[in-house]
């Protein structure tokens, strides 16, 4: 069966090779035979043996530990929906549902994504590179359950060419790519993107679907209780909503060590520190919150674990990092708790934290050159004696 | 003894085949220089095809400084001059007579003059090099300090103490000319657990530091970082323990001696072993009737900053290890980015393995599969579990790309040498080329110094 395959592959190859029919899709060709098989490439110079890994297997890795999240999500659709028109469903029923209003929404971003992921490709004769396995999925996670399909496609046209190709592709973006997706919806459509009428599908207009942080942003007070945030069951994003589905996912990341330690807990450590910033002071209700309920509402977790931890738009120094992690943390609970206007503050802190990370990276960098250029003089002045 | 130095980052690689501590001698018909061996180096041709040499003639020399000589290591004829692209001098073959017949040298006074000049005329001058930039070193420079690593962390290495206990008169002897030669700033750098040899644990005439921890803490480079960073201007000498047994034998005997004991290793091997032979022996002989099959990648060298060489090159003039490991082309492995992958070796604990501690390993037998294809820098953080410099690498690395000089310098280039970075490129996972980065880097700095 796996020679009849290989077979097949080496069959159809010289076509799309160049001077063969179909040699302008040479770089699509390539990705899905890489896909299938693993290439028999060899080294060719520098070391004659490599590690094993390579940016596939890291990709998947990221996939497999979104998965939690997204089940738990698909459900979690279905369970909100049920609750909101006050029905009875079955386990299935509720997942039957969650499915017809996730799955598009993945196949969508998927397919508008890698699309234009391939036409760059094509068109810079470049191999296609792993990074739209995670933003693919990550984009219909952080959207609204009943998000219009078209505005998917946009969103995500808009993330892949301005915030990923335009600089350069896969590897030299600035700002996380699902993020700007999630972003240009929230500024272009805020309609679709927030108020309390958005975060459970086919909602009836007189039930309010407010996530907590919608509630303590119009000064309200009966949030669910902490047990509920934490396994999930409140209406928001497709994959933000269950601490516990996130906390497995983040498990995975860890072990393999594929995220940043160093990051993850830095987000959390911050967040926590504004937090207790803000029962010291005290000053409205909303600052009384206890600090660990910030972990609990909105993208907060999901930022910490899937957003902030992205390598290529975090800071890239380890010192860096916990400077990075510890600033996203802390902006993230005093957008939330200073500026009403804006309900998830996670969001937009990355995003702001993305655009900085170059710069702390900068200053930690420097302080490796002064002490390289201070020690130089030092040496030079023992050597003259 | 000096405390331990200690080298947290960095990574062991145990792979099958290391060489079985027995020694056979192979004295093969062929024997070859390669001026490509040095870097740099403009050679100026001093012999012709046909020519008879005995040990200790001048092959080739350096254009602008004819005093540092390439010499025969064997007695015989010459019986092949290997050009490239350009008539780029490649190799210079002798075939030999087996008679090992050297010409009289004198054994010079001991001072710092006196050795340059002998180790100059006789030709193992070439076996002392400089960093930064990993030339042969110029003999009227005055090197801050002399460096000799005396262990090999690197995979299938040779087992220095074992080549050390075979001519402990030769090395001490190759210490104190040393120290002389280096104003006694010679430094020499052991294993805290891995040395045993009284031999180098008794050294006289040095300064001994104690180094622990994986590959590459026996880097010459990683040992001179931690006790004497280069600064630009720098210049550090050093020299490998199979050289200095062959300086010390010179000024111990008065013979002229080019033996070298090569370990032969790895898993496309039948019997790994160590060979007793001369200096640029060709590999048919060192691998004859020991290959698995024919589908091997021999490697002069160990397997992360080693040359790919056929069966009919030679070994080449600094390396002390012939590897010989299975060519990974021949398999496709359907959708491998998802199977556990128990056999497969990797630092990263996406596959079992990364779960072992290192010092607990099993061997492994890798091939020269590149597990993958070349992708822009994703990860980070990576290299720096390898990289025990107070250097940030992936910085250095796209300066080194974008051709910044100065970035280079202040990010700490002199500091660093491709196989310093060899660990790098073998865990990173864009598959990227870094030594040939920062080799190329290093050679537009030279040339710029060099004018």
């Amino acid at each position: 069966m796996i020679k009849k395959l290989r077979h097949f592959v080496d069959k159809t190859k010289p076509n799309f090779t160049e001077g063969g029919k179909y040699a302008w899709l040479q770089s699509t060709f390539e990705a899905f035979e890489s896909f299938l098989f693993v290439p028999d490439e060899t080294t060719k110079r520098g070391c004659h043996v490599r590690d094993a890994i390579d940016l596939k297997r890291t990709m998947i890795t990221v996939v497999i530990a979104l998965m939690p999240a997204l089940l738990f999500g698909i459900w979690n659709i279905g369970y909100q929906h049920f609750k909101a028109v006050a029905e009875c469903a079955t386990f299935w029923q509720i997942i039957g549902f969650g499915l017809l209003k996730a799955l598009p929404v993945i196949v969508v971003s998927y397919i508008t994504g890698l699309a234009i992921e391939f036409a760059f490709a094509q068109i810079r004769h470049h191999q296609v590179n792993e990074g739209y396995l995670v933003t693919g999925m990550l984009i219909p996670m952080v959207l609204p359950p009943d998000i219009p399909l078209w505005m998917v496609a946009v969103a995500t046209a808009f993330a892949v060419l301005i915030g990923k190709e335009a600089f350069g592709g896969t590897g030299m973006n600035l700002v996380n790519p699902a993020l700007t997706a999630r972003a240009f919806l929230f500024f272009a459509y805020p309609s679709v993107m927030s108020g309390d009428k958005v975060w459970i599908a086919d909602q009836p207009d007189a039930f309010s679907g407010a996530t907590p942080l919608g509630i303590l942003a119009n000064g309200g007070t009966n949030l669910p209780d902490a047990w509920t945030m934490i396994w999930g069951g409140i209406p928001g994003s497709m994959g933000e909503t269950s601490v516990i589905a996130i906390t497995l996912g983040a498990i995975l990341l860890l072990m393999t060590g594929i995220a940043s330690w160093r990051i993850m807990l830095s987000v959390i450590f911050g967040g926590g520190l504004m937090g207790l910033l803000f029962n010291a002071i005290g000053a409205n209700e909303y600052m009384q919150l206890p600090f660990y309920y910030h972990y609990l509402m909105g993208g907060f977790m999901f930022g910490a674990v899937f957003m902030a931890t992205d390598p290529v738009t975090a800071a890239q120094t380890n010192t860096g990092k916990w400077i990075y992690g510890l600033l996203i943390g802390i902006f993230a609970v005093m957008l939330r708790v200073l500026n009403s206007a804006y309900a998830e503050g996670m969001m937009l802190s990355i995003l702001l934290m993305n655009c900085f990370a170059p710069l702390i990276d900068h200053c930690v960098i420097a302080r490796n050159i002064k002490k390289r250029q201070k020690r130089a003089i030092v040496q030079q002045k023992t050597f003259a004696r | 003894m000096s405390q331990v130095i200690k080298i947290k980052q960095g990574l062991d690689i145990h792979l099958k085949g290391k060489a079985e501590q027995v020694v056979s001698c192979v004295i093969p018909d062929y024997f070859a220089l390669h001026p490509t061996d040095f870097i740099g180096l403009m050679p100026r041709l001093r012999v012709q095809e046909g020519d008879q040499v005995k040990v200790g003639t001048p092959l080739f020399c350096d254009k602008r400084d004819e005093r540092i000589r390439f010499t025969a290591p064997v007695s015989g004829t010459v019986s092949e001059i290997r050009r490239g692209a350009k008539r780029q001098l490649q190799a210079i073959v002798i075939q030999s007579d087996k008679q090992n017949a050297a010409l009289p040298f004198e054994v010079g006074e001991l001072t710092k003059e006196g050795i340059t000049q002998s180790l100059l005329e006789i030709g193992l001058w070439p076996m002392i090099r400089q960093r930064p930039y990993s030339t042969v070193a110029r003999p009227d420079d005055t090197p801050q300090a002399f460096f000799i690593s005396a262990f090999d962390s690197s995979p299938l290495a040779p087992d220095m103490d074992f080549l050390a206990e075979h001519f402990p008169d030769s090395l001490q002897k190759g210490l104190e000319v040393l120290n002389i030669l280096s104003d006694g700033k010679l430094h020499l750098c052991v294993h805290a657990e891995k040395t045993q040899s009284e031999v180098l644990l008794k050294a006289k005439n040095v300064v001994i530091h104690q180094f622990s921890g994986p590959h590459p803490s026996g880097n010459v480079g990683t040992q001179i970082n931690k006790i004497c960073p280069i600064n630009k201007g720098d210049i550090v000498w050093y020299c490998g323990l199979p050289e200095i047994i062959n300086i010390g034998h010179f000024f111990l005997t008065g013979q002229l001696d080019f033996g070298r004991i090569y370990a032969v290793a790895g898993s496309g091997l039948l019997h790994p072993h160590y060979i007793q032979t001369k200096l640029g022996a060709s590999v048919s002989a060192l691998v004859k009737n020991n290959l698995k099959d024919d589908h091997q990648r021999i490697v002069s060298g160990n397997v992360l900053t080693g040359k790919a060489v056929t069966e009919n090159g030679f070994i080449g003039y600094y390396h002390n290890v012939l590897s010989v490991i299975p060519e990974g082309d021949q398999r496709h492995e359907l959708i491998g980015w998802i199977w556990p992958g128990f056999k497969k070796f990797s630092m990263s604990r996406t596959f079992p393995s990364g779960f072992i501690p290192n010092a607990l390993q099993p061997d492994f037998e890798l091939d020269t599969n590149y597990h993958g294809e070349e992708r822009a820098y994703v990860m980070t953080g990576e290299f720096e579990k390898v990289f025990p410099f107070d250097i940030y690498p992936l910085q250095l690395i796209k300066a080194c790309l974008v051709g910044d000089i100065d970035l280079m310098e202040n990010l700490g280039i002199y500091e660093v040498d491709p196989e310093d970075f060899a660990l790098c490129e073998f865990v990173d996972t864009s598959k990227t080329d870094i030594q040939a980065i920062i080799f190329e880097a290093l050679e537009k700095l030279r040339k710029e110094a060099e004018g």
